[in-house]
């Protein structure tokens, strides 16, 4: 079979077997839940809830208040113990509501469930993502209903489900897949309504084979087709994503509108068809729990706010050399030293492993690897030069804003240089001097 | 539940196994094939000089990092060894030890160290010391002794490009045969002889992806035309190709030395033009330059332009407009 691909990217070992037979788990909602009220870029969510209150599940508890934010919800029925900064996945403490479970699960009146979701006008169908608070689940938690809301004069022709899960370890996308295909079809398909495309193409990794068959099988049902990609990272990168299916190259600095294109991860998909079939928030979320250390691998359906704690004992605990803790893959995760914070929307996993021994980093011998294996084509080793140097200009004028932070450069580099390191370094510093400049 | 606490690091968290001492060892290993085929040729002379090139190389790099108080371990990562094999092979086999020596310490101290070690050199250290040989001591780089395994009277002979530039070989008929070349049994510099032990390593460190295979391929190819385009026009006063290939040090060259990565550029333009420019300059120094021979100086030629391709040949963006 034809598997199509991009160029450049890298193939890391993938460790998927120790969680890819294991079925998604819903795991017993936690005592306490603490649910951040900024769980992406952007602006924190306004809260409506204070110290006291009873909330029911699915309550909204804070309101998305910028077009780049979005709402949240309660997770668990229960009163709330605080509204204050909390430690966050991210880094830095962000404003958090606590609740304690009364372990009822007492659902909010007034749910509303819809007849015929595929009836709805496009405006409906993105009121009621937005309503949920529905973000991606790839891991960046970029709000869905913004995504759905082409601009004006850009006609978007195609919706991708992003089936790739390229991350090495994490399974829970492809478990959704097989268990899950066609709430991902009819979330695809609402999207497909609210941004009038005309086509859903569905990219699977070639590691997903069994899933592709049943997808393959599904899509008869709706207009678009299943394509199989070639196992490689990053490939659920959009834009790489949008190469390898339709070879069009999303303009430097431009959006997958630019090119007609909305992608949305298959967690996401099956998110907007709870939320306009059901009328249910995003509240709970599929995540893997994997990694040498973790003592049973498990891929469970947790409640947003569930401390890692709590996951970590459900999955038997952690082994004695548990060093390294991360939430979301081992190529983009953030590393976490506590086991206090919440998972969020955007956790795709939760991994632990022994640290590996220190390596030495060595001077740039120039062999070029990073450039030939960087999936924006940029040249990792002369961005990184610019920016120790504080040669900002150049930095930019070399596309240094263009790096996705995939960290194809920082793994394959031989002298282990912290490539990726350098690119967020110089990033932070252009934009902040950016903000300098227009205040 | 373990109280340690946990790292905090930068992602990503998977790092490819390979790393630069494991580089430097591959061509180490890529080398052994034709160190191997010089003992055969010129027996202890090639083994001795081998010997002291190395160490020199690695006692003029521990005095440097000495010197700019760095720590010693860089002298584990393989570096300075190449730099010593690759000299070595340089040479001619009749060779004393002692310029041998200076050759070392010069390709070590000017071609590396001067520039901040290693990673930061602009020429092939090699090549800087053998140049610097050829400069100084011109009459003793260009005695050639002929090989163990030739059995004749003379002190001397010929390498075959010398043969062919000096002694007007082709209407002689005395051209060294491309079979000789290709087992190396012919005169020449230590490593320039033995066309088949030099290939099955640079075969092998493009199989480990070492070296870029646009190195050869392109030296191969602009060799080829240039040489070509001038034997098919004139056979009578011109070799071919394939003689031009297996003769002197372009094999060498080519294989081992112009695809040095720190010396080499970094984008894939910019290394076809390098390789493209190194084969026309051979061609172009064997064919009209005082010298038989010009893979040396074609590479350091080339070296110089490498800053500047690195800067000009900037692969497109994903997404970039294309220009025009």
């Amino acid at each position: 079979m034809k598997v199509q691909t991009f160029p450049h990217g890298v193939h890391p070992p993938e460790f998927k077997e120790l969680t890819a037979e294991e079925p998604i788990q819903a795991m017993p909602p936690p005592e306490k839940v603490i649910i951040p009220l900024l769980q992406h870029f952007g602006s924190p969510a306004k809260p409506l809830v204070q110290k006291g209150d009873e909330v029911y599940q699915a309550q909204k508890i804070g309101e998305g208040q910028t077009l780049f934010s979005a709402s949240v919800h309660s997770s668990v029925s229960g009163k709330v113990i605080s509204v204050d900064a909390y430690n966050h996945p991210g880094g830095n403490p962000i404003p958090a509501v606590t609740i304690t479970n009364d372990g009822q699960d007492r659902v909010s009146p007034g749910r509303e469930e819809a007849k015929d979701p595929f009836s709805l006008s496009p405006d409906d169908i993105r009121q009621k993502v937005k309503n949920a608070g529905v973000v991606g689940l790839g891991g960046a938690a970029f709000p869905t209903a913004v995504k759905l809301s082409p601009p004006k004069g850009k006609p978007i022709d195609t919706i991708i489900i992003n089936g790739c899960e390229c991350e090495p370890l994490l399974t829970s996308d492809y478990r959704l897949m097989l268990e899950a295909p066609d709430d991902i079809l009819k979330g695809a398909e609402l999207a497909r309504i609210a941004t009038g495309a005309e086509r859903i193409i569905v990219g699977i990794e070639d590691n997903k084979k069994k899933a592709f068959e049943i997808f393959q099988d599904k899509i008869r049902d709706y207009a678009g087709e299943t394509v199989l990609l070639k196992t490689k990272y990053p490939e659920g990168a959009e834009k790489n994503l949008i190469y390898a299916l339709l070879r069009r190259e999303v303009p430097r600095g431009g959006l997958p509108f630019d090119v007609g294109i909305v992608v949305q991860n298959v967690g996401t998909a099956k998110a907007i068809w709870d939320a306009v079939k059901n009328g249910k928030p995003l509240y709970e979320r599929a995540i893997t729990v994997s990694g040498l250390s973790i003592k049973e691998p498990k891929n469970l359906l947790v409640r947003i706010g569930t401390p890692f704690q709590d996951v970590i004992e459900f999955c038997g605990g952690l082994n004695e050399d548990a060093n390294i803790l991360v939430m979301g893959g081992p190529m983009m995760g953030i590393t976490q030293w506590s086991l206090e914070v919440p998972v969020i929307k955007g956790t795709s996993g939760i991994l632990a492993w022994p640290a590996p021994k220190p390596v030495l980093e060595y001077p740039c011998i120039r062999c070029g690897r990073c450039i030939e294996h960087c999936p924006m084509v940029l040249v990792p080793t002369q961005l990184a030069k610019y920016v120790k140097f504080d040669n900002l200009t150049e930095a930019k004028n070399w596309g240094i804003l263009d790096c996705v932070e995939c960290g194809s450069c920082q793994y394959i580099c031989p002298s282990k240089i912290p490539l990726v390191h350098w690119m967020r370094l110089g990033k932070n510093k252009i934009i902040s001097l950016k903000k300098k400049k227009s205040a | 539940m373990t109280d340690k606490p946990f790292i905090l690091q930068s992602s990503p968290h998977f790092k490819d196994k390979d790393s630069v001492p494991k580089i430097m060892y591959a061509v180490i290993i890529s080398l052994v094939p034709a160190v191997f085929a010089s003992f055969y040729f010129f027996r202890f002379k090639a083994f001795i000089l081998i010997i002291s090139c190395i160490a020199a190389c690695l006692a003029t790099e521990a005095l440097f990092l000495w010197l700019r108080k760095k720590p010693f371990n860089s002298l584990l990562d393989g570096s300075a060894v190449i730099t010593g094999m690759l000299l070595a092979m340089t040479l001619p086999p009749s060779l004393s030890l002692e310029l041998a020596v200076i050759g070392a310490v010069v390709a070590i101290s000017l071609g590396k160290q001067v520039f901040g070690g290693l990673g930061y050199n602009i020429f092939n250290p090699a090549l800087v010391g053998r140049a610097f040989l050829q400069t100084a001591f011109p009459v003793a780089m260009t005695t050639w002794i002929p090989p163990a395994t030739i059995k004749i009277n003379t002190a001397t002979l010929a390498t075959p490009l010398g043969n062919l530039k000096f002694e007007d070989a082709i209407s002689q008929g005395t051209l060294t045969p491309l079979k000789e070349l290709f087992f190396g049994n012919t005169g020449g510099c230590l490593g320039e002889t033995s066309a088949l032990f030099l290939i099955l390593g640079g075969l092998f460190l493009l199989f480990r992806r070492v070296s870029d295979w646009r190195i050869p391929l392109g030296i191969l190819l602009s060799l080829t035309v240039f040489t070509g385009a001038f034997w098919l026009v004139n056979p009578e006063k011109y070799a071919s190709p394939l003689f031009h290939i297996l003769a002197g040090g372009l094999l060498i060259g080519a294989l081992f030395m112009a695809t040095d990565m720190v010396s080499s550029p970094i984008t894939s333009l910019g290394t076809w033009i390098y390789a493209l420019g190194i084969g026309l300059l051979v061609g172009l120094i064997r064919l009209f330059g005082g010298f038989p021979e010009g893979v040396m100086y074609s590479i350091l030629f080339m070296n110089t332009f490498v800053p500047l391709l690195n800067r000009y040949a900037r692969p497109r963006i994903l997404g970039e407009r294309r220009k025009g």
